[in-house]
């Protein structure tokens, strides 16, 4: 099959960018989207031209670090796909498709299609953890974990950080990506000690990081590649809302002790 | 005893090169822990003074770098991803072996101990082999306090299945994704050491060099994958924790980016390599679909556990396979191996698949694929069942492939997978390069000349989380802080010839695309370095692999662009090393004429096409050094000994 695609291309940060358009000949509908690019890049590089820049690795679907919109769908048109896993069987021939990056403030573009996305790994580090230090563990069954919460905390766990949710949401908010590793702690009987501080933490670092806010409209959850649910937006929401009072009490508590403490 | 008494140093004179493991003595159950208690410690309060340098952060190098952050050392991680969570142990999908018996079915530390050593074929050193055996457990517990989602039983209490080549349920699992749960744990523990200070990550850079200082490793050299800048960074250890390099054949299971170059330029720097024809050959991955592809995809080895392998019994018969009888099929691993069934290990799977496609019995387009099936397992437990334990990896099936594997037998054939050679590491997991540390698939130890299901996840956290954080404190301990100038010769020497390299790459302006090069050496070494080997083969591939890597030096294309992101750059040094390594594992395979494990050499089988080991000959580990030449590097040996399991044919039937 024969595609036209119009690519959006940017040499850096400080260039403006543009789309150009190529034509990507003699593609096999076995052969998927990244290796399609593959084909378009090998033939750019014959000519002496640039090839689109792409990020890219396991080519599995879990390492999260491919993403970018195909016709103003993050991950393109297929549900629960990422970009490496998705098939040119999806499109018919002679199809025209805009290929665009990630479009957030907080997420600038490095280069054509690649984009920087070191906010998610700050939301984590501002409490997306247990704080569970090397050799300290009990024995492993002796924490006992209803399935039924083991289940949804590995649901919430699954999100591999690609991006998706914040490049489909009109307020390129991050509560989707934020709110799964919430949940997926905040599950866990390990994770309940550090349960308030975290979310009230990683939402802080969300918005330092210049993130919109979440209005429900759930193009994140429909982007998803790994079909993270909504339901853990409304959950974190919940230990959101929990936390603002336990933080009160403990900031009563901190004064009533004096500035020494 | 100083530093150069506890290092294995490089002598001279290679006749006198000894290669001392360092296995510490004493009955093997009282190895690990008696040598904890003679390592010398880094006082609390001195540990800031040390800067230890991480690269890679995958299950081994994040481990690592959160567990020295921890203890309060000066931690620099380097990765050439965008962040850590990147790596490729997050596409592991079957499990993580652990001596708990929770089943109550007979395991033990021993029984994997044994399993390993067995399972790798005798070419593993025992005390390696039992110290991870005995680190498993502690690994489980770990990662359940970080928060790991293992699958679990109605009850609370984790549940368990069986891998190949084991009789007992002992792979703790999260659904099909257990690397990359257990990654996100290692990630999640170094992103708190980040965020604490003690750890300070470097992405998107990618080490080109490492320094040595006085004979010992002081340093490395970095390119920012964004910006072009070549940087040194000055430590009192290196850590390489960079993964294999698989995708020394182009089409591997790997991901795109892994590579060899880290490991290399180390090898060149003094470092030896061990062993590097051990190549894992996986039996269950999606079979190649045309010349596009850009790599292969596997299917977890759990499947086995309940999808029966089989090919229809006669040549010539291409009716679906649901039309197929019972009697016209031939599960032929069931048919060989009957004791361990679909669960023979898997170098023994992937040759027996190749050989019913060699007798032109394979099923698919082009012949080159076998029946799994599950249609079995379906009536058994109901589909429900199945989708339950292998969900992800079905929907991943049939995104590739457009087919249902509820309704259809999967088609899988063996891919390259993963390798056990790597770098040459004593017991400490330091190389003989004193101060240059290796962890998890970058070095050679554990597996042998096989890797069992399910170990390498255990062996990137045990090397990680536990070993390196006590053997590298007791290297700095003996070492003593020592300044190297940042402005020191050595340092700038290196910069210069990184610098040197890629402006040479830019320059050759040739006529072919990296990745027509990569392609061309995936192919040679699939065919005379893949799954069967024998003199002729190889010897051939030796012939061509210095005439295609001159050809790459004189007609590759990498367009201009050293300021900003260059992924033709990228990959041209990649491929460039890829180039030699090729040689040097075809040299190894080339003098290992005994087959063992995954290293099958047509001239020694069995009458009936078994791996006929030469104990005699080969029970070493072969370490190569670099002497300048590519092509004449010394071989150095370092025997193995076997005194808890005994030396006996590995049979499976």
């Amino acid at each position: 099959m024969n595609l036209i695609l119009k690519v959006w291309r940017q040499k850096s940060a400080h260039d403006r960018g543009r789309f150009v358009t190529y034509e990507a000949k003699g593609i096999g509908a076995e052969m998927s989207f990244l290796e399609m690019l593959d084909v378009v890049n090998e033939e750019l590089v014959g000519r002496g031209e640039e090839p689109i820049a792409f990020e890219h690795d396991c080519r599995e679907g879990i390492c999260g670090a491919c993403g970018f919109m195909i016709n103003g769908v993050a991950h393109g048109p297929e549900r629960g796909t990422t970009v490496c896993q998705l098939h040119m069987r999806s499109f018919r021939d002679g199809a025209r498709l805009t290929i665009e990056p990630w479009r957030a403030r907080a997420f600038p573009v490095v280069k054509d299609l690649i984009v920087d996305r070191d906010a998610f790994d700050r939301i984590i580090q501002a409490g997306g953890f247990i704080s569970a230090p090397t050799g300290s563990a009990t024995d492993a069954n002796a924490i006992l974990v209803p399935k039924e919460d083991s289940d949804r905390a590995f649901d919430a766990a699954a999100c591999i950080g690609c991006g998706a949710c914040v490049a489909a949401c009109p307020n390129a908010s991050a509560m989707l990506f934020t709110a799964s590793k919430v949940t997926h702690l905040g599950l866990l009987p390990q994770g309940q000690p550090e349960r308030y501080d975290r979310v009230r933490d990683m939402v802080a670092a969300m918005d330092r990081e210049m993130f919109g806010s979440c209005t429900n409209i759930g193009e994140c959850a429909a982007v998803c590649p790994k079909g993270i649910s909504l339901y853990f937006i409304s959950r974190m929401n919940r230990d959101l809302l929990t936390a603002s009072f336990k933080g009160r009490e403990r900031f009563k508590a901190l004064t009533a002790a004096g500035p020494a403490a | 005893m100083g530093a150069e008494a506890q290092v294995g140093r490089l002598a001279a004179d290679p006749a006198d090169y000894r290669l001392d493991a360092k296995i510490p003595p004493g009955p093997i159950e009282q190895k690990w822990d008696r040598h904890g208690f003679d390592m010398k410690l880094v006082s609390p309060a001195n540990r800031r003074r040390y800067t230890v340098l991480v690269v890679g952060s995958g299950l081994a190098g994040a481990a690592a770098a959160a567990a020295l952050g921890e203890l309060g050392y000066t931690v620099r991680c380097f990765s050439y991803h965008d962040s850590p969570r990147r790596a490729h142990s997050i596409a592991a999908q079957g499990g993580i072996n652990a001596a708990k018996n929770y089943r109550n079915d007979g395991d033990s530390v021993f029984r994997l101990f044994y399993d390993t050593v067995r399972g790798g074929d005798f070419r593993a050193r025992e005390a390696n082999v039992y110290r991870l055996a005995e680190l498993s457990v502690n690994i489980i517990d770990q990662c359940v306090a970080q928060g790991v989602p293992f699958a679990r039983e109605y009850g609370g209490l984790l549940d368990t299945r069986s891998f190949g080549g084991a009789q007992v349920s002992r792979t703790f699992y999260a659904r099909g994704q257990t690397g990359q749960q257990l990654l996100l744990g290692a990630y999640q523990a170094l992103e708190r050491q980040i965020g604490l200070g003690t750890v300070t990550m470097h992405t998107r850079a990618e080490m080109l060099d490492l320094v040595v200082v006085d004979g010992r490793a002081r340093g490395i050299v970095t390119r920012n994958l964004v910006t072009g800048a070549i940087e040194s960074h000055v430590g009192d250890a290196v850590v390489l924790a960079t993964g294999g390099y698989a995708n020394v054949f182009y089409l591997s299971t790997n991901a795109k980016a892994s590579n060899a170059t880290a490991i290399w330029r180390a090898h060149k720097r003094g470092a030896l390599f061990g062993n590097p024809c051990y190549t894992q050959i996986h039996p269950t991955c999606i079979p190649v679909s045309g010349d596009h592809q850009s790599k292969l995809t596997l299917m977890s080895e759990s499947l086995r556990n309940d999808g029966r392998v089989w090919v229809p019994k006669t040549v010539g018969d291409t009716r679906p396979p649901d039309q197929i009888p019972v009697g016209g099929r031939d599960y032929y691993l069931e048919r060989k191996y009957p004791s361990y069934g679909n669960l023979a290990p898997r170098d023994i799977a992937s040759r027996a698949a190749k050989e019913v496609c060699d007798e032109k019995r394979g099923v698919g387009p082009g012949g080159r694929g076998v029946y799994l099936d599950f249609t079995d397992a379906i009536q058994r437990l109901g589909e429900p069942a199945i989708r339950e334990k292998y969900g992800n990896l079905f929907d991943m099936y049939e995104r590739i492939t457009g087919e249902s594997a509820y309704r259809i037998p999967m088609r899988i054939y063996p891919a390259v997978h993963y390798t056990m050679g790597g770098l040459w590491v004593d017991y400490n997991l330091m190389s003989t390069v004193p101060g240059l540390f290796v962890a998890g698939e970058a070095n050679f130890s554990d597996h042998g000349a096989n890797r069992l299901g399910a170990s390498a996840l255990m062996q990137g956290l045990a090397d990680g989380y536990f070993i390196l954080p006590s053997t590298l404190g007791d290297y700095l301990a003996r070492a003593g802080p020592v300044t190297v100038d940042a402005g020191h010769p050595a340092l700038r020497a290196a910069e210069a010839a990184v610098r040197e390299r890629v402006t040479r790459l830019l320059a050759i302006n040739g006529k072919r695309s990296v990745d027509s090069f990569h392609r061309e050496l995936g192919q040679l070494m699939w065919n005379y370095c893949g799954m069967a080997r024998n003199d002729a083969g190889l010897r051939y591939a030796l012939v061509k692999i210095p005439e295609l890597r001159a050809a790459f030096w004189e007609n590759v294309r990498v367009l201009e662009g050293n300021e900003e992101v260059n992924q033709s750059l990228e990959r041209a040094g990649r491929v460039a090393d890829f180039l030699e390594l090729g040689e040097l594992m075809c040299l190894d395979a080339l003098q290992r004429t005994e087959s063992c494990g995954c290293h099958f050499r047509e001239e020694s089988q069995t009458p009936d096409g078994e791996a006929l080991r030469d104990d005699e000959h080969f029970a070493y580990v072969a370490a190569w050094e670099y002497t300048g030449t590519l092509a004449r590097p010394n071989l150095h040996k370092e025997p193995l000994h076997f005194e808890y399991v005994h030396l006996a044919p590995r049979s499976y039937k």
